[in-house]
């Protein structure tokens, strides 16, 4: 049958007919709505939200003060502000590795276990040389780190290129392996040996060659920000300008165009894995020898899933994934408030993040289609 | 001779955003009338049979059956008034059986055992013969329309709306055919026939309607009016003939001896044995039914598909385990059918459109990097030279219709100089002025030394552009013969005749 452009969306009755909402595919998608799609969906996820905590019986206004406002203009500004840095690198480097592959439709949700294993290969690099002091050792670390994710990224994407398994189910099942290598790690081959008997590796903050500081007091600004920074700038530059990014953009859009343009898809695979993969690991790596400060059961928080927001939030632009990691990270610190101050629970922020991405993904329906009014047709 | 009227249609307008598909559109069918719908793509003429089937609304305007007002909601609807359509595009289960597809399309489907009969009944009456029991997926382009059309029988029309379907048959099965509409003519059900092929409208049509830009610009007996007048007034112009040059040839630039790779498509054709060569300034043209390995002979060429290395020799270099870039350096340039993800993005904006090919040979990168204010030259001088409408090179390439979005395409291949040029189907869903123009860059293009293959399902274009002439058959190619003095008989046998249906007619 004739595919039709119209999806018939909602029905009105009236006495003279039926005027149908419709969703109308534009002709080329729509630049305004590009843009205001993350900060509408900003919006609706206040008000949704705000409704929310409305029903919790908090007060909304409040609640979404502390959340939006406070970190950043409020009493304890001076603090948080720098914790938004602390909490927006990780997001952001992870979230630009994501955004490569899911540009090129390759999908790796396991971004969690890679900066596991990343944090764990850079680790264990400085720990083997402890105590030696040379100013080698940090840099050598940040590459083990990024070596770490690289190669746990490499299962799923040879699987995928060698046996046409699903990268979505692998790599994050591999997550769930990770958690375990991260608990066997804290617990034996990386555990302090004087430690007490406390499971833990050494900490490296007392450790300068393999530590990583803030690099001005107060700033919350370590390595990983500016890493996360520089690797922003240059995916875009990679996006817009290299032909490895016309290839990502190309593969994601038109499988078959990627083909006849010469792109092989396994290799496209490999690379968008692997790059995804490795800057995971470095986020991994700048947070262990930062502010986690050292290995431990439950030192990741989960950075490597709300990149994939992230990721979605920025409009998989690397510059867009900048802004969006801040907002992100304003999420996690307002939100630490608001369940400090305001007794909110936890899971009530976690509903919270999560509105956003759906508000997101449907308000972005929004750059492709347009509501029409119809009457009386079908 | 007149007819009582069957179906009329009164002033129908129907405007999409952007463009007026139909404007006051009226004509009328008598019963048992053959009217050919005649336009240009992009004319309005699917907009209306869409109308008439009761896919689309229309604006304005109405429509009468028997006299009676019809406003048909949905095609259950019209079909219950007695129309049915065989769309240009099947609607088949490949991994269901012929009945089991016709059963699907029915509103309350008789058993199964009583509906195999009736389509065997039904197959058998009107000379297409087809076996209720065959699962369509082994079942040729020409077989699959049967199908559709012993499908609409089965409801009895009492009109049967046709959209071109003649471009999917060999000669001997457009003749069946034929027979079989006119039989159902002479029984009272009227057909609505969309096409662009003069001849063939001329030798069935009893009226013609004209569309051009959604308007009716006249209203004819084909029989009584050559194919040029028709053309004119289809076109709104005067049509030129491209120009042949006639140059000697040179040495081979593209051989292919000896070529089989298995279809990565499911459902495909793999190619058996494809042994061709093609000389300097020569164009050979590689016809058959859609389905017989076109798409995959053009992958095997472009480089998408690969093969042992001396399979494919452009100008004596072993290129068959090279990708599309390594082949395109060396030459070979490669133009697919499909438009919309093949050839194109068609959301990135033609200047990314033109990279898309263009990168390797007209070296629009430095280090990696693309040099896109090259790249945006580059598309403007075919957006120039090719007269693509379109505001811009900045445009998604979904944006543009088909016919403008294709010259974009031929021009992106056919002036990056390569010397060996593939092109599938290089005018499919183009107007006809834009198409004489694709063709004789094509011949210049050959004129200037470039060895062009033309693969293409219209068998006038091939034998206007062609030197050498060849028919892919179920993954096989025949022996490339000079296409002077062939004539559509040896064609229509060289593509393996009508599919088993030399019996078909001998009562009819």
């Amino acid at each position: 049958m004739g595919a039709s452009p119209h999806t018939p969306g909602i029905f009105v009755d009236r006495k003279w007919g039926v005027v149908v909402l419709r969703l109308e595919k534009r002709p080329t998608p729509s630049k305004f709505w590009l843009y205001a799609t993350p900060p509408v969906a900003v919006i609706l996820t206040m008000i949704a939200g705000g409704c929310l905590f409305a029903a919790m019986g908090k007060n909304p206004f409040e609640v979404i003060r502390t959340i939006f406002w406070d970190p950043v203009f409020g009493e304890f500004a001076f603090y948080l502000r720098g914790q938004l840095l602390v909490k927006a690198g990780p997001l952001i480097l992870i979230a630009i590795g994501l955004a490569l592959g899911f540009r090129a439709g390759i999908w790796n949700i396991g971004a969690e276990g890679q900066y596991i294993m990343g944090a764990i290969f850079g680790a264990a690099v400085g720990l083997a040389v402890f105590p030696t002091e040379n100013r080698l050792i940090f840099p050598v670390m940040v590459v083990a780190g990024a070596f770490g994710g690289w190669l746990w990224a490499m299962i799923p994407a040879i699987l995928k290129t060698k046996f046409n398994t699903n990268e979505i189910l692998v790599s994050l099942m591999l997550v769930y392996v990770a958690e375990t290598i991260l608990a066997k790690a804290s617990t034996g081959f990386l555990k302090n040996p004087e430690g007490m008997g406390f499971p833990g590796s050494r900490n490296f903050s007392s450790y300068p060659a393999a530590a990583n500081p803030e690099l001005i007091a107060g700033s919350g600004l370590h390595w990983g920000g500016v890493a996360a920074l520089v690797t922003g700038v240059l995916a875009y530059i990679l996006l817009t300008r290299h032909q490895a990014g016309f290839q990502i953009r190309l593969a994601g859009q038109a499988p078959r165009a990627a083909r006849f343009h010469g792109v092989s898809p396994a290799r496209l695979v490999v690379m968008c894995m692997g790059i995804s993969g490795a800057l995971a690991g470095m986020a991994g790596l700048f947070e262990v020898t930062g502010p986690a400060g050292q290995i431990s059961i439950d030192f990741n928080t989960g950075y490597g899933f709300t990149a994939i927001i992230v990721a979605f939030l920025g409009r998989l632009n690397p510059l867009g994934i900048v802004l969006a990691g801040f907002l992100m990270a304003l999420t996690y610190v307002g939100g630490e408030m608001a369940s400090t101050n305001l007794g909110l629970p936890d899971a009530a922020i976690q509903v919270f993040q999560g509105m956003l991405l759906f508000f997101l993904l449907a308000v972005d329906v929004l750059t492709n289609y347009r509501f029409r009014l119809a009457v009386g047709a079908h | 001779m007149t007819r009582p009227e069957l179906l009329r249609v009164e002033g129908i307008t129907k405007a999409y955003p952007g463009v007026v598909a139909n404007s006051d559109v009226t004509f009328s069918i008598g019963e048992g009338e053959i009217h050919a719908l005649l336009g240009e793509n992009g004319a309005g003429k699917s907009t209306m049979v869409k109308m008439i089937y009761g896919l689309v609304r229309p604006d304005s305007g109405q429509m009468t059956l028997r006299g009676a007002a019809y406003t048909p909601s949905k095609p259950a609807e019209a079909r219950r008034l007695g129309v049915a359509m065989v769309f240009q595009h099947f609607s088949l289960f490949e991994a269901l059986n012929v009945a089991e597809n016709v059963a699907l399309g029915m509103e309350n489907p008789p058993p199964m055992r009583e509906l195999a009969a009736r389509i065997r009944a039904v197959s058998e009456e009107y000379g297409l013969p087809l076996d209720p029991s065959r699962m369509v997926g082994d079942l040729s382009a020409g077989e699959r329309q049967r199908v559709e059309i012993i499908r609409c029988l089965l409801q009895d029309p009492k009109l049967l709306i046709m959209d071109e379907p003649t471009s999917v048959l060999t000669p001997q099965e457009v003749e069946i055919l034929f027979k079989t509409l006119r039989q159902l003519s002479s029984e009272g059900t009227a057909i609505l026939y969309i096409s662009h092929k003069l001849e063939e409208i001329k030798s069935l049509c009893d009226e013609a309607t004209i569309l051009r830009r959604g308007k009716v610009v006249a209203t004819c007996t084909p029989r009584e009016r050559t194919a040029r007048e028709m053309a004119e007034l289809m076109v709104g112009a005067t049509l030129k003939t491209p120009e042949r040059r006639v140059g000697a040839k040179g040495e081979v630039a593209l051989g292919v001896s000896d070529l089989s790779v298995a279809s990565p498509i499911p459902f495909g054709t793999s190619l058996k044995g494809i042994s061709f060569t093609v000389a300097k300034g020569e164009v050979l043209g590689i016809a058959g039914v859609a389905g017989n390995g076109q798409d995959e002979l053009l992958l095997a060429l472009s480089g998408e598909l690969k093969a042992s290395p001396d399979k494919v020799r452009v100008a004596g270099h072993a290129v068959g385990d090279l990708g599309p870039v390594e082949r395109r350096r060396t030459g070979l340039v490669a133009a697919p059918e499909d438009r919309y993800g093949h050839a194109a993005a068609p959301d990135m904006s033609l200047v990314e459109n033109a990279f898309l090919t263009a990168g390797v040979r007209k070296g629009l990168t430095k280090n990696g990097f693309v040099d896109w204010a090259g790249t945006r030259k580059f598309a403007e001088e075919i957006i120039a030279a090719y007269d693509v409408r379109t505001p811009g090179p900045d445009v998604a390439a979904r944006a543009l219709s088909g016919g403008n979005l294709q010259k974009f395409l031929m021009g992106r291949e056919l002036m990056q100089g390569a010397s060996v040029i593939v092109i599938n189907q290089p005018t499919w869903g183009v107007d006809a002025a834009a198409a004489a123009q694709i063709r004789q860059s094509i011949l210049d293009r050959a004129g200037e030394g470039a060895a062009v293959v033309v693969i293409s399902q219209d068998l006038d274009e091939l034998l206007e552009v062609s030197d050498s002439f060849a028919v892919l058959n179920e993954g096989r190619l025949t022996k490339p013969r000079p296409t002077e003095g062939l004539t559509m008989d040896e064609i229509g046998l060289m593509m393996g005749g009508a599919h088993g249906m030399e019996v078909a007619h001998h009562v009819a």
